[in-house]
């Protein structure tokens, strides 16, 4: 008999909200790392100086526990749940919730959702959070907190492509996407790449690709290989910071794979812009 | 590396007339924001002939929705939002004297028209550069449709806000060539 890990509910809307906030106002040393690189890199003046204004903002932010970017963005949280977790006290869903809502409001993070998306009147709490739980054999309950703009979310795109468009075709439909994307989605951009499995899922490897720090490849050296190819595609196009031309376009492209149907080759890209706010806990563990 | 050049609101056409894309600005004065559920209800009012809430004769819209201002400041973090958006309405806008308008990202063939016949600019602001950009504005009020929350018309007060020139009145776009300078074509790519 596996004795449970319990956890309470509180603690997991206490942690939320701390994530929300710790997400917006502070930015990764991930992102700033390779902000650094692509401001020590790029040769457009204009662009090299935005980038220093990057750099400048982030440390405002910090400093000033200001949102980096007014677009706090819709709260997407990715939940790895231990099989032997048992949530005390309240569900998973409203702890969440309740969590997002502190946050937001305590930390004057901006209220982004409308609760119907045509008649479009604000919840004014940024609530409903997007959830995806996943259940894994650790004991631990794992929250990942991603604060997503809605400007790059905009410019993000899916296809059903043909086993037989292949590589060359999925290389094509994710550099055009960005080519198309041009300044809107504020690059310097980190862009987010599923591959396989569904319609649905593709889109949400594509997201969950944007979780893996920012200069980490992928495990498989064949994908790491892929991200390379489509970074130096990418960045080949001239677009730039905020996309008055330059030479670094993106800061990484992250791809993520999953077996899929004989006759299916879903592509999803899922673009998040250099305000890449993405913070982690770990609750259960002693 | 382009001087900076200050201006001050409302804006004259003499002023708008000295742009040139890639022009680096720092401006001082009045900005009015207004974002998509704001310029849906603006121009409603324009087709039913009703009376603006403020006069936009020279004056410049600064696309943002900004997050709330914590105790002891006029604003929260108030970067652009993508422009695209609002350019369905931008043309109508600008034929009754909007003199310019900030945000980030490229404009419609049809904005960058509107721009040239009505001799207005657009200036955008760094996407993503909100908590610095906060630092330029020093008062803040609502003017209306504060039950849209972010997105309702404030009117702020801002000293040296930093912006570029992507449109002039004379039909050139920053985007267009800025790309053009830095993109490697497929032939050349080693």
């Amino acid at each position: 008999m596996v004795t449970p890990i319990r956890i309470n509910a509180s603690e997991i809307s206490e942690t939320v909200s701390r994530l929300c906030m710790d997400a917006n106002f502070n930015l990764g040393s991930d992102v700033i790392n390779a902000l650094d690189i692509a401001h020590e890199k790029e040769v457009s003046p204009i662009a090299k100086e935005i980038l220093s204004e990057l750099l400048e903002n982030a440390k405002i932010a910090r400093k000033n526990k200001m949102p980096l970017c007014q677009d706090t963005g819709v709260a997407v949280v990715f939940v790895e749940m231990g099989q032997n977790v048992e949530i005390i006290g309240g569900c998973l869903r409203d702890a969440i919730n309740a969590g997002v809502r502190k946050g937001y409001k305590e930390g004057f993070l901006r209220k982004s959702i409308v609760a119907d998306p045509l008649t479009r009147v604000n919840t004014n709490d940024n609530t409903p959070a997007i959830i995806h739980t996943e259940f894994v054999p650790e004991n631990h309950l794992k929250i990942t907190f991603m604060a997503k703009g809605g400007g790059c979310e905009n410019m993000s795109k899916i296809v059903m492509l043909t086993p037989a468009d292949g590589k060359e075709g999925l290389i094509h439909f994710v550099v055009e996407t960005v080519a198309r994307a041009m300044a809107n989605p504020c690059p310097p951009i980190i862009v987010g790449v599923g591959i396989g499995g569904t319609f649905d899922y593709a889109a949400l490897l594509a997201k969950k690709s944007l979780l893996r720090p920012v200069g980490t490849e992928n495990k498989n050296p064949g994908t790491a290989q892929l991200e390379k190819e489509l970074l130096g595609k990418i960045n080949n196009l001239g677009i730039g910071a905020q996309g008055l031309g330059g030479r670094i376009t993106a800061l990484a492209v992250h791809v993520e794979s999953h077996p899929c149907h004989i006759a299916s080759l879903p592509v999803a890209v899922n673009i998040d812009c250099h305000s890449h706010r993405v913070k982690t806990a770990i609750l259960g563990t002693e | 590396m382009t001087n900076i050049i200050h201006i001050n609101t409302p804006l004259s056409d003499a002023v708008v007339e000295e742009l040139k894309i890639g022009d680096k600005v720092k401006i001082s004065g009045t900005l009015y924001t207004a974002r998509d559920a704001a310029h849906k209800r603006l121009v409603n009012l324009i087709d039913q002939g009703k009376e603006l809430p403020f006069d936009i004769k020279n004056q410049i819209i600064y696309y943002v929705g900004p997050s709330p201002a914590p105790p002891g400041k006029p604003i929260g973090s108030c970067g652009p939002t993508t422009s695209y958006r609002m350019d369905k309405y931008a043309p109508l806008l600008l034929s009754l004297g909007l003199k310019a308008t900030i945000g980030k990202g490229g404009r419609s063939g049809e904005v960058v028209e509107a721009m040239k016949k009505y001799k207005a600019v657009y200036f955008v602001a760094t996407g993503g550069a909100a908590a610095l950009l906060a630092q330029s504005v020093k008062k803040m009020e609502i003017v209306a449709y504060e039950d849209l929350g972010t997105e309702a018309i404030r009117k702020l007060e801002v000293e040296n806000f930093p912006a570029i020139v992507a449109n002039d009145i004379y039909g050139n776009d920053l985007y267009k060539d800025g790309i053009f300078q830095y993109a490697v074509s497929i032939q050349c790519n080693s």
